[in-house]
């Protein structure tokens, strides 16, 4: 006899709660949601941390100049806690409870091929900004940041030049997940096809995490005895200081052997004394230190930003690649949407392509036509005393990426457009 | 025109003395990259006293150009002109060099540092050029070698030049340059007798004499690889044994299952981190000192953090396990996401001081770094200081008697309750101490404590759980383990195989190494 109005009473709830959400979807339609799906927790916080506040600073921007289409961007940040398949979760809450038109997120290609399905089944739209190892082609992602063509190979091109001191040999140093692992795949093929022998490329790999590099920085030591090396690091995340640190205090120096590394930037500096890290180098397709007018703006706009939100370390804020990236994408969808005049995904999908934006790096980048990825110039930086990085060679101009790079076999045959499912 | 004519007269004025070395630098500052290279290249053939201001200013980053590409020295925020040039012309901009260039102004410093009075400087320069010497300056190196009167240099020097003599056309001097090489422990000079050995050396003589040669240098290598990885071994385990040693005071004496250990470690090592900004603040004289002042600090901080979470929290939870082990994650969990929230989830900079960075080198391919061997000079210190405390004193006593049987010490009127909270406190400012050891080599961010926390139980499980020689035969030897195993197999597998290997010995001896005697195992 309890249960009937134990009934009643839990169906009148729930009518009170749906008549509750009514007014709030109402307003949710004034407004468009975009979804922030980076870690602010755990081991990848350090990097992806800055990556939500800039996003956030670029929604604000677009905000002040009156939205798009006439509707403010609300953002709804999740925190996926740099663990894999919590991604997938979020990402699905996202799309399904929160209904946002847009994400921007992700920082491994871990989480990155943890959230794909979710996009894929939901039709979803994912902007990532950071750069990969390519073999990725999915329609309902768009990769603002650098493919292997337009990061890895232009620095060890640069490696085996004149002016990068001519290598010979090459340590390739990673973190043990599938970023490194496809790079350095990819770099091993192209340093054969130059005419390196195998026996002048020597592969290690450490764990995520990974502190005690006393053994592997003796064996590159002991691997330059053998002729001019170069160290490339696709060592990720907290990995680095203790990395440079153990380089420093066994006295190896930018002049005897060079590292170019492809995940350090003007963030991941910040936690290192540099002095003795001066001319080690990074690729990347921007650097905080580019002289030209909007990059100026850009790094103001941010620092500025940073001190009035009162973010931790405001009073050194830097900027870097990943931003810049994050700063363009979250522009060039507003464009889109705009263009499209709508933010259906499909619609939005097809307004992106061709779609351009000056970007902090001085030069007009591009979205291209059919592979999802943007036009990039590519730059190497040496570091500075103040951890800065002044750029020491570029390309003359924007390339266009290859996601499936022609050093990978079978390559070849798959198409340059994006396919479910790839 | 009259002006056109002057200046153009003026401007021939000014090439004149380019022919010689006093317009090196206006020289220098208007090339390419690529000319420059080719000077320096020249500078280090014909070294010139006159010239060393102008290297050594280029070196520190101090020679600047301005828009007329005349040459200023920059000090102390003035333009000072090289040569005759007078005022600069806009703002002068620092000339930038790449890592080709620096390669070869080294090696450019050390040809003109071979003509400097003092002999250390000499020998240092000789030292560079073993390593960096061009054939073309062999002619400077053969005439330094007979004017040089110092033994140690001319030793170093005769090195230099046997490097080069390598490909000389007489065989009596490639005999005696091969034979020179045998002496050295360099790396490079295995390089260089496998590529002799390799070439169309045709004279018997010298290829016998390679051989031996190099069989002798690939001893001495042997031997400073050896060494080298029991030193890395040696550090390990010294940082192991400074992680786990608050453990094995927390957990191994008192039993508590102390997941916010590592937190703990992060802790000290952010004290470290303030300690250095308030010596950067207040006294940047002596910032050089602040480790040693971040000691102390960083084991009060930790010590009464420790305290107070043993009064608050720990010890409701006393002899249940499960809940001591959740409570203190999630103190954990708290005390990160606070860290996070107060500093920011980047990593802060801890810089090493300068007597901690650099190292010793003790034989060619053999570097101890100063951080390290301070470490592990450390480590021993806070083994000696936490045995006498727990051995020598009234407090030692006390833990010792209430960790064997609470009930008799409690009977006999230990204050049971206080010696629980210093003992903890005890436990947590070694941790503290250890931080401030580990902020020298590594990160410091919030999860800084994280990837120690399982080394830590490890260590102190594998040593048996209340035993400090335990504690420090199983640090070091994980230590020596882990790196006698990377070489062969790389870190990734290593690191399984060890953990692999603990699982089946503790299978084997629940105990750990060192047992507890006796009946005090409740």
């Amino acid at each position: 006899m309890k249960r009937r109005p134990l009934l009643k009473s839990a169906f009148a709830a729930s009518a009170l709660m749906l008549s509750g959400l009514f007014p709030f979807t109402v307003q949710a339609a004034e407004t468009i949601k975009v979804g922030i799906l980076h870690s602010l927790s755990g081991t990848m916080a350090i990097s992806e941390t800055s990556l939500k506040d800039m996003a956030l600073m670029t929604i604000e921007e677009i905000n002040a100049k009156g939205g798009v289409n006439g509707k403010q961007l609300e953002a709804v940040v999740v925190d996926p806690a740099s663990n894999w398949p919590l991604f997938a979760e979020k990402a699905r809450q996202l799309l399904t409870q929160d209904k946002v038109d847009v994400v921007f997120g992700c920082w491994t290609s871990v989480s990155r091929k943890s959230v794909l399905p979710v996009f894929e089944e939901l039709n979803g739209l994912l902007f990532y900004p950071v750069q990969y190892e390519g073999e990725e082609l999915s329609p309902n992602v768009f990769y603002t940041g650098a493919a292997p063509n337009q990061q890895a190979i232009p620095a060890v091109e640069y490696l085996m030049s004149e002016d990068g001191g001519s290598a010979q040999r090459f340590f390739l140093l990673g973190t043990d997940y599938v970023y490194p692992r496809t790079t350095n795949k990819i770099l091993r093929a192209y340093l054969k096809s130059k005419g390196v022998a195998d026996k002048d490329i020597e592969e290690v790999y450490t764990p995520f995490g990974h502190s005690d590099y006393q053994t592997i920085v003796a064996n590159i030591k002991k691997f330059s005895a053998g002729g001019k090396t170069a160290v490339i690091s696709t060592v990720n995340g907290d990995s680095n200081v203790p990395f440079y640190k153990e380089l420093a205090s066994q006295g190896i120096a930018a002049t005897d052997v060079p590292v170019v590394a492809f995940s350090v930037g003007e963030e991941e500096l910040r936690g290192i004394d540099t002095k003795p890290l001066v001319g080690h180098l990074a690729a990347w397709n921007y650097f905080q230190s580019l002289e030209n007018p909007a990059n100026s703006e850009f790094v103001n706009k941010w620092q500025a930003y940073a001190k009035a939100k009162n973010l931790p370390g405001a009073a050194k804020a830097v900027t870097n690649d990943p931003m810049e990236a994050t700063y363009v994408g979250i522009h060039m969808w507003a464009q889109a949407v705009e263009k499209a005049g709508s933010t259906s995904v499909d619609k939005v999908r097809e307004a992106l392509a061709g779609q351009s934006f000056e970007a902090p790096s001085g030069y007009t980048l591009t979205m291209d036509k059919t592979n999802h990825h943007l036009h990039k110039p590519v730059m190497i930086g040496e570091v500075q005393e103040d951890g800065q990085f002044s750029v020491v060679w570029q390309t003359e101009g924007p390339l266009r990426a290859q996601p499936w790079s022609p050093f990978i076999p079978g390559n070849d045959k798959k198409a340059d457009y994006a396919v479910k499912g790839n | 025109m009259p002006t056109l004519l002057y200046r153009m007269l003026l401007s021939l004025a000014l090439l004149l003395p380019l022919t010689s070395h006093a317009g090196d630098a206006a020289d220098f500052v208007a090339a390419s990259p690529a000319r420059q290279a080719q000077l320096l290249e020249s500078w280090a053939a014909a070294p010139d006293p006159a010239r060393l201001p102008l290297l050594d200013a280029l070196q520190n980053g101090r020679l600047v150009g301005d828009i007329a590409k005349q040459p200023f020295i920059e000090q102390d925020g003035r333009y000072v002109a090289v040569e005759d040039a007078a005022q600069p012309q806009g703002i002068p901009k620092k000339l930038r060099l790449n890592n080709r260039l620096r390669g070869l102004l080294a090696t450019t410093q050390a040809s003109h540092q071979l003509l400097d009075q003092d002999s250390t400087v000499r020998l240092a320069a000789a030292r560079q050029l073993q390593k960096s010497a061009k054939p073309a300056q062999l002619a400077l190196l053969d005439a330094r070698l007979a004017a040089e009167d110092d033994k140690a240099v001319r030793d170093a020097l005769a090195l230099a030049l046997a490097n080069l003599q390598l490909v000389d056309s007489d065989p009596a001097v490639r005999l005696a340059a091969v034979r020179l090489l045998g002496e050295s422990g360099e790396p490079l000079a295995r390089t260089r007798l496998e590529a002799l050995l390799a070439s169309a050396e045709s004279d018997s003589r010298v290829r016998k004499a390679a051989q031996t040669s190099l069989s002798q240098v690939e001893r001495r290598l042997l031997l400073g690889e050896l060494l080298g990885q029991a030193f890395s071994g040696l550090s390990l385990g010294s940082i192991l044994l400074l992680a786990a040693l608050g453990l094995a005071i927390t957990f191994g004496l008192l039993g508590v299952i102390n997941m916010a250990h590592g937190e703990m470690l992060m802790l000290g090592a952010y004290t470290t981190w303030l300690v250095q900004g308030a010596f950067q603040k207040f006294a940047p004289g002596y910032l050089d000192l602040y480790p040693l002042a971040a000691l102390p600090v960083a084991f009060l901080v930790t010590a009464a953090i420790g305290m107070a979470l043993e009064r608050t929290v720990i010890r409701h939870l006393y002899g249940r396990p499960l809940e001591t082990l959740l409570a203190t994650w999630g103190i954990s969990l708290i005390l990160i996401q606070a860290v996070r929230v107060l500093f920011g989830a980047q990593n802060v900079e801890v810089a090493n001081p300068s007597w901690l960075s650099g190292g010793l080198q003790l034989l060619p391919n053999l570097v101890l770094p100063y951080s390290r061997l301070a470490i592990i000079g450390f480590a021993l210190f806070v083994v000696v200081l936490t045995w006498l405390l727990l051995n020598r004193t009234r407090l030692g006593l006390n833990v010792r008697a209430v960790t064997q049987n609470r009930n008799m010490a409690a009977c006999c009127g230990v204050p049971t309750g206080r010696v629980d909270m210093l003992a903890f406190g005890l436990g947590s400012g070694i941790a503290g101490l250890g931080g401030v050891a580990l902020s020298q080599i590594g990160n410091v961010g919030p999860d800084l404590g994280q990837s120690y926390i399982i080394d830590s139980f490890l260590v102190v499980v594998l040593g048996g759980v209340g035993q400090l020689a335990g504690t420090v035969m199983a640090a070091s030897g994980l230590g020596i383990a882990n790196k006698l195993l990377e070489p062969q197999i790389g870190a990734v597998l290593g690191k399984i195989l060890i953990l692999a290997l603990i699982i089946l010995f503790i299978q084997k001896r629940p105990q750990g190494l060192f047992a507890l005697k006796g009946r005090v195992i409740d």
